[in-house]
């Protein structure tokens, strides 16, 4: 199969894994959040046992599929080490690839860790699992402030107008 | 000082601005 149809089936599934991670991210924050500081203990305790850990599976493994379709794109079509290396037009799609692997860490080494500990999946004590918390909390705002730029610089390396980044 | 990353809107705002910085930066490069 030729080069470009192979990326175009990456393409497809980085968008279908990208809108299930940065769509169960939008809903952690704008939905999900508020809502557990309004509910009963009770409502919360279900909650964390039936929709937290579906939607948690779901939000990891499709920030996973979006990176790793993302780094076959750029395999494909030859530029990975430059779009990491922010080298000439590559830069574009480069910065929000860097942003992007920000957030996929962001998911796996610090909000899945210790989403676990406030779930009750490890062993944790009260400090710890608030502690937990607050910084699966910050970390999980982080990543809606940079989906911001990151969606930017991958629409904008497909289709911004001629000249906008200069070169 | 308040953290912005504890409202929604502080977020949003922060990610536009940190857009218009990190434009600035991919112009210098490209």
């Amino acid at each position: 199969m030729a080069a470009l149809t192979w990326e175009l089936f990456f393409r497809w599934g980085h968008f279908l894994t990208g809108i299930t991670w940065i769509g169960l991210l939008y809903y952690f924050n704008l939905v999900q959040v508020p809502f557990l500081k309004a509910v009963t203990a009770d409502a919360k305790a279900e909650a964390f046992k039936h929709l937290v850990p579906r939607a948690l599976f779901f939000f990891r493994y499709g920030a996973l599929g979006t990176w790793l379709f993302g780094v076959l794109m750029l395999m494909t079509r030859g530029i990975l080490g430059e779009a990491f290396m922010l080298q000439g037009a590559s830069a574009v799609i480069g910065m929000g690839a860097w942003l992007g692997t920000i957030m996929f860490l962001n998911v796996w080494l610090i909000i899945w860790p210790n989403q676990k500990k406030v779930l009750g999946l490890v062993q944790a004590t009260a400090e710890e699992k608030s502690r937990a918390a607050r910084l699966a909390f910050l970390a999980s705002r982080t990543n809606v402030m940079l989906s911001i730029p990151m969606l930017f610089f991958m629409a904008g390396s497909s289709h911004a107008p001629a000249g906008m980044f200069g070169g | 000082m308040k953290n912005p990353l504890d409202s929604i809107w502080g977020t949003v705002i922060s990610g536009f601005v940190l857009t218009f910085i990190l434009f600035l930066v991919v112009k210098a490069l490209v």
